[in-house]
């Protein structure tokens, strides 16, 4: 059996009561944290569930081979950041797994998805499509991103922004210079030093921040350690202009433009 | 003042004015005598004593150069001549001219406008004469000829006036086909090379004399006369009557361009930028008071005034203490001094104006074939080709594991003053690799580390370099990202040959992200089809890889990925991980994941590599060895001893010549089993023998050898002694 838990979004204890039942029942506890960042004390981890965890590189992940053999003769469970099957290619692995005749489950998470948009008061039903900004190389740069958060704009939806991990966690400081230098290149004029957007920086964690105001302001922000994200605001609903105003320190003025009696 | 430094100090004045310049080169085939007639050149010009000069080979300064007696750098001089009552400045550039420094001649021939061919009457135009020549005419450099040791004609081989003339016309014939067959279209008829009108001269460079047309004329000497004073021993007289000198610079003043002409030709052969910008401008011009443009062609590791940086200034002044850029580096650099050169003498001045040939100091970053400029974002220049490519390689070890760091800076300074040396780490074992042009070179290069670096290494027995191709064409293959989420299908096929040829003379622009139109233009013309032409976005050596995929959402996006992992497959193949050589990849189709996390560097170069590797695996993938031509010149009765060295070492015999009690063999012979052949060939002989060698491009190895071939080279490189199988790459 291969079973996909999800143990959120900042340390050890956001897994879920059901997704640590199944790590104990397990033989073989896998996790990877490359899909994320967290602040994970693994002695801490191995005493609640009562067993080793075993870290996984991405290599081995995707590689799946030694996953799959074990899963095929005892219960296997690979801890996730997040919720599993969220912003990660791990719906291949558990393909291969039910191909190869071992039974899979899921359990679910806390994640980014959600909880951004709680943390700031917006609207689920108001997001577009998600969007993940990449680590410029130098031979990649894509620009995709850009055209994806103009859909949003124009349908007047929020778009989260999911920063890269890569080898160095991305800061949303850094996220915002790639906004605007995708800006530069494309020149459609959706995204300036004056667009609106909200930070939320290690969310689910004591010092969990978030603030919104226009990006020149932002920039010039210490949002601490990642993880961070980032949200541009659509058309807003005038209780989710409030939020960003009372809950993350909005300029006042935004509430003119969204007003109750708009 | 002495004679040398009045010369200077014209020379500092003349570089002012580029009507009055003349930089030019002096090429031949090996033994031809370029060096000595170089020296009496300057000889002449007052720069050596006349008396030394022949003996004391001022241009054949490198030690070893001297020891072996042959030319190994393009050294560089200048001198002051003076025709028809004007002072002009010669800025000469010997070459070498064994087929293992030919990078070193390309290189050279950036840097001139003109070349002074030195071809020996007796044993005529040979294969080396043609590769300077092409080499020269590619780069739009004029040539002029100095057919050398005529002396000899009468002394040892007793001919009569009528049979030495007879040899003189074969000998223009023969030069003359060639510039026909590879000047650019617009020169093949105005560079053609004629007594009558003073492009040939005649003469013996060793004992210093020299006659052309026009001076014949002029002095009243006539071709008897010059066979009586060789016949009679008098060509002391000689070389007073028609000094060499004085022929030949007449001969390069008259007819050689001077920068301001030549520039305006061969600028849009170099440079692709904008020739109406004003550094296009000022290039075509050869204006010093334009933007700063210099190439740079050759680096010398001076043991006292370490890196010097040798270039041709095409526009703008090069001052002392200006700031530059060199393109590709991101900082600018401050120019510490500039120089002329004057024999091994670097003259120090303030500014080196457009035109000239110069010699910097504080230019760390620079490389050979480097653009130098004023201005930080422009065009290079294109770079220079060299046919030939590294085809041997030791190994180096620091003899004591003390040294290993100095063995890396020492390795990166060698390669960097000669670019034909590539130095590579293999990843696999952690060895230091050392390629180069041929076993001499290599071991030129190991005298050169062990005796001027003062670095103890050991060398490995040589191996030679090996290419991979394709024999037929490819099915389809499926390459997938390691999380499967990218699927990329990739097809492999023999390039057609016109384009490899095209692709081996530098007919196609590098860039072809730049350069798309006039790229997809050409290779339509060679024969591909418009589609495959028009979708081309990536050519390294002599492959290809092109997108035929349509509508694909998010191909543009990950299309530098996929040529970064072509990129990484040319430089090692799937069989023996050799570089490729002659191959097409068509991209036919991809499955992309929407988000570009997920299919970023980590994902698409994997899935691309096993694609291409995959596919090559399918398409009967081959080994191709370098292999070389052989001349070889021996008296008639030791003929059969040289044809069984050669039928020993897998060569053939191409062709045999007879010349007097000569005979000249033709031969090609794989370049795996000439190792060792100089002494081989010298038992052979007991010495009587004269030959050179020339690579000659990659061939088939033979069916019998490729098993243990590839296994050979797999065990060396630290790999499974057997290739993978197609589906290994299938994930």
């Amino acid at each position: 059996m291969l079973a996909f838990v999800g143990i959120g979004l900042h340390d050890e204890r956001d897994i879920t009561l059901k997704g640590l039942e199944m790590a104990r029942k397990c033989d073989r506890v896998y996790m990877e944290l490359y899909t994320s960042v967290m602040d994970m004390d693994m002695k801490k981890l191995e005493e609640m569930i009562g067993k080793k965890v075993e870290i996984l590189s991405r290599e081995e992940v995707e590689e799946g081979g030694k996953i799959i053999e074990e899963a095929k003769e005892m219960d296997v469970c690979l801890l996730v950041p997040g919720d599993p099957m969220m912003a990660t290619t791990h719906v291949e692995l558990r393909l291969r797994a039910m191909e190869e005749g071992i039974e899979t489950s899921l359990i679910h998470g806390i994640s980014i998805i959600t909880a951004s948009a709680g943390l700031l008061g917006l609207q689920i039903y108001k997001f577009g499509r998600v969007v993940s900004i990449a680590r410029p190389y130098e031979n990649y740069f894509p620009l995709s991103p850009y055209d994806r958060i103009k859909e949003n704009v124009k349908a007047g939806l929020h778009t989260l922004l999911l920063l890269d991990i890569g080898e160095k966690p991305m800061t949303a400081n850094e996220g915002m210079e790639i906004l605007l230098e995708m800006e530069r290149r494309k020149g459609e004029g959706i995204i300036s030093a004056d667009t609106l957007i909200a930070v939320v920086a290690r969310a689910s964690s004591n010092d969990a921040m978030i603030r919104a105001g226009y990006i020149k302001d932002l920039m010039k922000e210490d949002f601490g350690s990642p993880p961070h994200c980032i949200v541009i605001p659509g058309d807003m609903h005038f209780m989710e202009a409030q939020s960003l105003v009372k809950i993350a320190g909005a300029p006042e003025n935004i509430l003119k433009k969204f007003r109750r009696d708009n | 003042m002495g004679r040398k430094e009045e010369n200077i100090r014209k020379a500092k004045e003349l570089r002012y004015i580029p009507e009055k310049i003349r930089n030019i080169g002096v090429v031949a085939h090996i033994d031809h005598g370029k060096t000595t007639f170089s020296d009496n050149l300057l000889a002449g010009a007052g720069m050596i004593s006349e008396e030394l000069a022949g003996e004391q080979l001022v241009l054949d300064y490198d030690e070893q150069e001297q020891a072996r007696g042959i030319t190994i750098n393009a050294a560089a001089a200048s001198m002051v001549h003076e025709y028809e009552g004007e002072e002009y400045l010669i800025n000469l550039i010997d070459t070498p001219g064994h087929v293992d420094f030919g990078g070193d001649v390309t290189r050279a021939m950036r840097a001139v406008d003109g070349a002074i061919v030195v071809v020996c009457a007796v044993e005529g135009v040979m294969p080396q004469t043609e590769t300077v020549l092409r080499q020269a005419l590619r780069e739009r450099v004029k040539p002029v000829l100095l057919i050398n040791k005529v002396d000899r004609l009468i002394n040892e081989l007793k001919l009569d006036a009528e049979q030495m003339q007879e040899r003189f016309i074969k000998i223009i014939t023969e030069v003359n086909k060639l510039i026909k067959k590879m000047a650019p279209d617009e020169f093949k008829d105005k560079w053609l090379v004629k007594p009558e009108e003073g492009t040939v001269a005649f003469g013996s460079s060793l004992h210093n004399w020299a006659i052309s047309v026009p001076y014949m004329k002029k002095t009243g000497i006539t071709f008897k006369d010059i066979y009586e004073y060789c016949k009679n021993d008098d060509q002391k007289t000689l070389a007073k009557k028609a000094p060499i000198h004085e022929v030949s610079l007449n001969m390069v003043i008259e007819h050689l361009p001077n920068p301001k002409e030549a520039q305006r030709y061969r600028i849009p052969n170099i440079w692709r930028g904008d020739i109406n910008s004003p550094l296009g401008k000022a290039m075509i011009e050869c204006d010093p008071k334009g933007p700063l443009a210099l190439m740079v062609t050759k680096i010398i590791i001076d043991p006292h005034a370490g890196e010097i940086t040798f270039g041709r200034v095409f526009s703008g002044t090069l001052r002392e203490g200006q700031e530059v850029h060199i393109l590709g580096m991101p900082k600018p650099y401050r120019i510490q001094q500039v120089a002329v050169m004057v024999g091994g003498d670097r003259i120090q001045v303030e500014d080196i104006p457009a035109g000239n040939i110069a010699a910097i100091s504080g230019l760390r970053d620079a490389y050979a074939g480097a653009t130098v400029t004023s201005i930080p974002d422009t065009d290079p220049f294109e770079s220079i080709k060299h046919i030939s490519e590294p085809v041997v390689t030791v190994r180096v070890e620091a003899k004591r594991p003390a040294d290993l760091p100095k063995l890396v800076k020492v390795l990166r300074d060698v390669s960097k003053a000669d670019p034909s040396i590539q130095v590579e780490i293999n990843q696999e074992t952690g060895e230091y690799l050392m390629s180069g042009m041929g076993e001499l070179h290599l071991e030129v290069t190991e005298y050169r580390i062990k005796n001027e670096h003062k670095l103890d290494i050991i060398t490995s027995e040589p191996t030679v370099i090996y290419r991979e191709t394709v024999k037929r064409k490819s099915p389809t293959f499926e390459g997938k990202s390691p999380n499967k989420h990218n699927y990329i299908y990739v097809e492999v096929e023999p390039l057609e040959e016109e384009v490899v040829k095209a692709l081996l003379e530098g007919e196609i622009p590098e860039n072809v992200k730049k350069y798309k139109k006039e790229a997809a233009k050409k290779l339509e013309e060679l024969g591909m089809s418009r589609e495959e032409a028009k979708g081309v976005f990536g050519i390294k050596g002599t492959n290809l890889i092109t997108d035929v995929t349509k509508g694909i959402q998010h191909m543009n996006e990950v299309r530098e990925l996929l040529k970064q992992a072509f990129e990484e497959v040319c430089n090692a193949g799937p069989k023996a991980a050799e570089p490729l050589q002659g191959v097409k990849v068509r991209v036919v189709d991809a499955k992309l994941h929407e988000d570009a996390i997920h299919r970023g560097p980590a994902q698409m170069i994997p899935a691309m590599r096993n694609a291409i590797y995959g596919a090559m695996t399918l398409a009967d993938p081959i080994l191709l060895e370098p292999m070389q031509k052989v001349f070889i010149s021996v008296p008639h009765e030791l003929m059969g001893n040289v044809t069984r060295e050669i039928t020993q070492r897998r060569g053939m015999i191409l062709d045999i010549k007879n010349e007097g009690d000569m005979s000249i063999i033709n031969a090609k012979a794989p370049v795996a089993e000439m190792f060792g052949f100089a002494s081989a060939i010298r038992s052979a002989t007991g010495g009587r023998v004269l030959w050179s060698t020339e690579n000659m491009g990659f061939e088939p190895l033979p069916d019998f050898l490729q098993d243990e071939v590839t296994r050979k080279i797999r065990e060396r490189k630290g790999m499974k002694p057997e290739p993978y199988p197609a589906d290994h790459y299938a994930g």
